[in-house]
């Protein structure tokens, strides 16, 4: 089939690589940002939670700091912080770091919430055969608290890969970024602009999906 | 020597002082029921027994053992690896159950006897097996407790402490949040437990038992023990009134004969 020149197909198909490279780039930091931001989340919700007083001080003014400030200024200021203090990081790190910064918070938050959820009473059932803290940590609270958890990280990994639309300002040519270039050629503003939403719910739609399945899966944790 | 002496036990919750100082022994076998109107301090003391409450003044041992604080000196509380062994030997049935929802009957069970006692798989999973069958629920290994009735619930929680091995049971009011229909099946299990030889103490309100049951009857009041001996003498000849009106609120069963 010939596709004629003008028409939005032709258009998309000649930029396609560097739609493609876009996508990539956009799936890739939003990886990136939530692998990070969930495993240091994880590990300051607990300090949240049951950090001595000091440590629990520190984190509660991180994530309320870092909740605080628009991601896009959070952006711009680890891109040209970074760049102030001599330290040379692409922009693409630049904005992984200021997302993972967000994430972190964010995540940080759903664990505390979860963790705290979970009744005394199975701390005490635990203490009661023996336990020590960090065997009821492991085997009680945290499978419990994990499942509780999922919810509200699921909607933390969604603002995460909307917040990678936000790279473009720093110069990171993510989907977006990559689509106005395009536009930029043809001028086909509304095509492009479409395709992208398409392109952002497909993927956020699949991490939804997959958390659902994963949410059935422990549905016997309910009581 | 008796199995657990308490002396002097005194807890506050901020000004409030919920426990004046009980001194209780009891002796290998023995079953104490623990009776009194709600606020006398009856779980309270239930829970400082294995230090899920600390108390503020006072000593408890175990065997001759000081549970929760050092000995001799300066009271401080002893470490977190001393006190969850001493708590290993102690064993505890809530009001509320507090399964693991998250496990099978069986897994329960075999938390405490794979992380705690350091037993292999197998031979948790026989231990397990053999508990669940002692309070009728061979059937049922597999079943989380969402699946299972609250009387059933109950009886896994039974078994999770009993499988522990511990020196002593406590029971704090296990049968209070039950169906009046399910609390037979849970009373049952905690008899078989206590004609095995097994020493308990028991918070709870269901008069028979304590009657049949109980080898000695603790009535507290305001913090202190208040009347304490056979269930005959503590039930039918109260020497108190708060006693006397305390037993008349069990429709006439029990009180002068």
């Amino acid at each position: 089939m010939e596709l004629e020149r003008g028409t939005f197909l032709y258009e998309a198909w000649t930029a396609r690589w560097s739609l493609l490279e876009g996508l990539m780039v956009t799936i890739s930091s939003s990886v990136m940002t939530i692998i990070i931001g969930t495993i240091l989340g994880f590990a300051l919700g607990l300090v949240l939670t049951y950090g001595m007083l000091p440590f629990r001080i520190l984190a509660r003014l991180y994530v309320d700091i870092m909740r605080g400030i628009p991601v896009l200024v959070l952006i711009l200021f680890t891109y040209y912080g970074l760049a102030i203090l001599k330290v040379g990081v692409k922009p693409f790190w630049a904005g992984v770091i200021a997302l993972s910064l967000f994430c972190i918070s964010h995540v940080a938050e759903n664990v505390r919430g979860a963790v705290q959820s979970i009744p005394q009473g199975q701390h005490e059932a635990g203490m009661a055969i023996g336990m020590r803290f960090f065997q009821r940590l492991r085997y009680i609270i945290l499978p419990q608290a994990v499942r509780r958890a999922l919810p509200p990280w699921v909607n933390t990994a969604l603002e995460i890969v909307k917040g990678t639309t936000l790279l473009s300002v720093i110069g990171v040519v993510e989907l977006l970024l990559a689509n106005q270039q395009a536009i930029a050629r043809n001028y086909m503003i509304l095509q492009f602009y479409m395709a992208a939403t398409i392109i952002y719910i497909i993927i956020n739609f699949s991490i939804a999906q997959a958390a659902a399945a994963l949410e059935r899966r422990y549905a016997y944790l309910r009581y | 020597m008796a199995l657990l002496s308490t002396r002097d036990i005194h807890k506050k919750y901020d000004e409030t002082e919920v426990l004046k100082g009980i001194d209780l022994d009891i002796e290998q076998s023995e079953v104490v029921a623990l009776i009194g109107a709600s606020g006398s301090g009856k779980t309270t003391f239930l829970r400082c027994i294995n230090l899920l409450e600390e108390y503020h003044q006072g000593r408890i041992e175990l065997e001759g053992e000081s549970i929760g604080y050092t000995s001799n000196g300066r009271r401080r509380k002893l470490g977190e690896r001393q006190i969850s062994a001493q708590r290993a030997k102690i064993g505890m049935v809530f009001q509320s159950f507090n399964l693991f929802p998250h496990m099978t009957a069986e897994a329960n069970v075999m938390l405490g006897l794979t992380k705690v006692r350091g037993m292999s798989n197998a031979e948790a999973a026989d231990r397990a097996r053999h508990w669940l069958d002692r309070v009728g629920l061979a059937d049922r290994r597999r079943h989380y407790p969402y699946q299972l009735s609250g009387g059933q619930q109950q009886r896994v929680a039974i078994a999770r402490a009993v499988a522990m091995e511990p020196r002593l049971m406590l029971f704090d009011e296990v049968t209070s949040a039950l169906d009046p229909e399910l609390v037979a099946e849970v009373l049952a299990v905690m008899q078989d437990l206590a004609r095995s030889g097994m020493t308990m103490v028991v918070v709870s309100h269901e008069m028979l038992f304590v009657r049949d049951v109980a080898t000695r009857v603790v009535f507290m009041d305001g913090g202190l023990v208040a009347q304490s001996g056979t269930p005959d003498e503590v039930l039918h000849n109260p020497q108190t009134e708060r006693l006397r009106s305390f037993l008349g609120r069990f429709h006439g069963i029990f009180g002068p004969v």
